[in-house]
């Protein structure tokens, strides 16, 4: 087929603008080509994110002060229930890999597409369905749910709202992130451009390779546990309800099975992307490039051992709680391997601070915070202690907020001018992040504190002396607000109006830098022979 | 064309391989729940797995395990370029299909009409590891005859490409891809049927 191509010189139409089967808006939502495929997701995950956000913020202003403030508790129950499920499961787990995977995996490894276009626009049909599913069970039987974003039972099987309809919602959205994991690892073993060996393949394509197989390998668990509760909540089998004998602890392992992983589902491609930023701006290759790449798949091979460490008071055995304890402290090991190998990558390099960078760096210290933290509760006594308590909540902001939420950032400053092919104004970028970093500290950290002093998770209303921090932690929230919109209206302007750069702003040696900026249809003219590895900045 | 033309078939099974092992980790989830259960109530679910009848599953397993072999052979015909028998297979494939499912109506029927049903007032007042039996059954039993059903739905597509000329012997992919699919429910159903019906 190259020769067709290669005959006649193409300009450089962008993709958004190479002619589609349909026109208008129907050439987005039924294309197959993986960078339309790619913006849609990023349009619907930005939309749900900042209903996510509006949702935390509620919250947070109803625990401006003791006592009843703006709504009543089955209000805020049915608040804290909903900002988990939109931030889970419509806006980090597809995150990454669904927008930025879709868009540059093909480019990354060479090819026109990934495996299966097909499948992959089914699998944004599919999301949108279970989007809208799970928002009409707000409005429809009994009302939002109240069950938390784990729908654990019995209380699930009791509450009057409108669990069932929200479950299948969910169990719906699983089914796309399968397809989406399927569709990855088949792109990455068959359509890998010549040359393009496993060790030259961009460690974001290795984040995400790893991620898929966790997708594939778990999310069908908790689609039958979704399952499950929804026949128990129509039919009653019985095989949760204590009544007739079913064990809700069997629920909680079947739900973090899944649900356990999704956290290395959300935070392994956030990985991959740092890894890709930080050789770029430090005009340095990559240290210990093997090592980040396999310890990709060893967080995605332990994490999925260590579900059990959900459960230390539920009333599993204490054997298998000390094993779930230990396999909690081996799974730190590929994760810190990475921090340090991402440290030694600055060290002596010639480091630019341009605003990818600095998320990236934001990204490295927040997420060991909440790493360390994490520790903490993966010890058997002191669980106890801290479980389901804000130092909970404290601590997977940290790791997923302070991690992936500010590796998406990061990756749409680093990657939104190749997209677009336009640059943001970097002194408002400067400016945002800076906002945003102090609203963030201040909004969390607070949490971990309160958490330490005893202060449940999830309660509407709090005692006298927690009150202090409350107010603190709301006020971050504000400033983490404001520095959001200033980042968001920054880079959505910059889409339309930004200043144009050219095809290789930052200097990136992976293939997406060496075509034009925005992509073209199909990607590539010629299909590339690869001859280097991605970090290669000597013989560019 | 695509530069990965002659890739893009044997993709095409990798990706049905991966979809495989995701059905796989479905029902894994399930004979999680019944290998906990029996371990808790070894007496109740032998009381209760005397009840199904046995004749009626093994009938249904032979039935299954034949349209595995219907299945392959009209992969076969059509990779030797006999559309006419690979029609036929692929029907025989379909009919049985098709048996197995009265078959497993009849028993779900029977035992409905014996109160034995989730959340039935009979079902209740039986002791917990029973109730938990028969909760397994219909929840497992049903997801798989939910397979089946899909099953059946792709391979009545088939026979339509197949006479149509679109799947031949050039591009048989996505016949040898049904099949997969088809054996899969098979295989699922070779360990359902011990389970429930054998080992009382």
């Amino acid at each position: 087929m190259t020769e067709k191509i290669l005959g006649e010189v193409q300009p450089a139409v962008p993709f958004y603008k190479s002619p589609e089967r349909f026109g208008g808006m129907f050439g987005w939502i039924f294309s197959t080509d993986h960078k339309r495929i790619g913006i849609l997701y990023l349009l619907s995950i930005l939309f749900f994110f900042l209903t996510g956000v509006s949702l935390g913020f509620l919250m947070r202003l109803e625990l401006l002060a003791p006592g009843p403030t703006l709504m009543k508790p089955q209000t805020y129950n049915a608040l804290f229930t909903l900002h988990g499920v939109i931030m889970i499961f419509l806006f980090v787990i597809p995150g990454i890999p669904a927008i930025f995977g879709n868009f540059f995996l093909p480019i990354q490894i060479g090819a026109r597409d990934v495996a299966f276009p097909r499948i992959n626009l089914l699998s944004w049909w599919i999301y949108m369905a279970g989007a809208l599913l799970a928002l009409l069970s707000l409005f429809t039987g009994g009302g939002p749910i109240d069950t938390g974003w784990t729908f654990y039972v019995p209380y699930s099987l009791r509450t009057t709202v409108n669990v069932p309809l929200a479950v299948f919602g969910v169990f719906v959205l699983g089914f796309s992130s399968i397809l989406t994991g399927i569709n990855f690892v088949t792109t990455v073993h068959w359509l890998r451009a010549p040359g393009m060996t496993w060790f030259r393949l961009p460690l974001f394509v290795w984040s995400l390779y790893a991620t898929a197989w966790v997708q594939i390998l778990v999310t069908p668990v908790v689609g039958i546990t979704l399952l499950l509760t929804l026949l128990e909540r129509l039919v009653g089998v019985g095989v949760f309800d204590p009544a007739k004998g079913g064990d809700p602890i069997l629920y909680q392992h079947l739900f973090w099975i899944y649900s356990h992983p999704a956290v290395y589902i959300m935070i392994l491609p956030a990985m991959g992307v740092i890894s890709e930023i930080l050789p770029v701006f430090a005009r340095r290759t990559i240290f210990g490039y093997k090592a980040i790449a396999f310890s990709s798949l060893a967080i995605a091979s332990v994490g999925s051992l260590v579900w059990g460490h959900h459960m230390f008071v539920s009333g599993q055995s204490d054997l298998a709680s000390l094993i779930f304890s230990f396999l909690t402290f081996l799974v730190a090991v590929p994760s810190a391997i990475k921090v340090f190998n991402w440290v030694a990558t600055l060290y002596k390099g010639s480091i630019e601070v341009e605003p990818p960078l600095l998320f990236s760096l934001t990204f490295i210290f927040l997420f060991s915070i909440g790493g360390l933290t994490g520790l903490f509760q993966g010890a058997l006594a002191l669980d106890v202690h801290l479980h389901d308590t804000y130092w909970i909540v404290g601590h997977f902001h940290y790791v997923i907020f302070g991690g992936t939420g500010f590796a998406i950032f990061g990756t749409l400053h680093y990657w939104l001018p190749k997209m677009f092919g336009r640059m943001y104004r970097k002194k408002i970028s400067y400016l945002a992040w800076a906002v945003i970093f102090v609203g963030f500290n201040t909004l969390y950290f607070p949490m971990l504190i309160l958490g330490w002093e005893g202060m449940p998770r999830r309660y509407y209303d709090y005692l006298a002396p927690f009150h202090t921090l409350q107010l603190i932690s709301t006020i971050g929230s504000w400033i983490l607000i404001a520095g959001l919109i200033l980042m968001f209206v920054n880079l959505f302007y910059s889409i339309f109006k930004g200043e144009r750069v050219g095809d290789n702003p930052w200097g990136g040696a992976t293939l997406e830098w060496q075509i034009p900026s925005p992509p073209i249809r199909e990607n590539f003219e010629k299909i590339p022979t690869v001859t280097r590895g991605p970090y290669d900045y000597g013989c560019s | 064309m695509d530069v990965h033309e002659n890739q893009h078939s044997e993709g095409s099974k990798t990706g049905m391989w991966l979809f495989i092992l995701s059905e796989i980790l479905l029902f894994g989830g399930l004979f999680i729940l019944y290998a906990v259960y029996r371990f808790k109530h070894p007496s109740a679910f032998h009381l209760a797995a005397e009840e199904l009848s046995r004749p009626l599953g093994t009938i249904n397993t032979l039935i299954l395990i034949t349209s595995s072999l219907t299945m392959a052979l009209s992969i076969l015909s059509l990779k030797k370029g006999d559309r006419r028998s690979s029609l036929m297979f692929l029907a025989a494939t379909l009919f049985l299909g098709f048996l197995f499912l009265l078959i497993k109506y009849f028993e779900w029927a029977g035992k409905i009409s014996h109160q034995i049903f989730p959340d039935s007032p009979r079902l209740l007042e039986r002791n917990q590891g029973e109730i938990l039996f028969y909760g397994l059954y219909y929840s497992m039993t049903g997801l798989h005859a939910l397979h089946l059903l899909v099953g059946l739905g792709v391979l009545f597509a088939m026979g339509f490409l197949i006479a149509k000329q679109k799947v031949n012997r050039a591009n048989i992919v996505p016949l040898e891809n049904s099949g997969l699919y088809w054996h899969l429910v098979d295989i699922i159903w070779i360990f359902l049927f011990p389970l429930f019906y054998l080992i009382t």
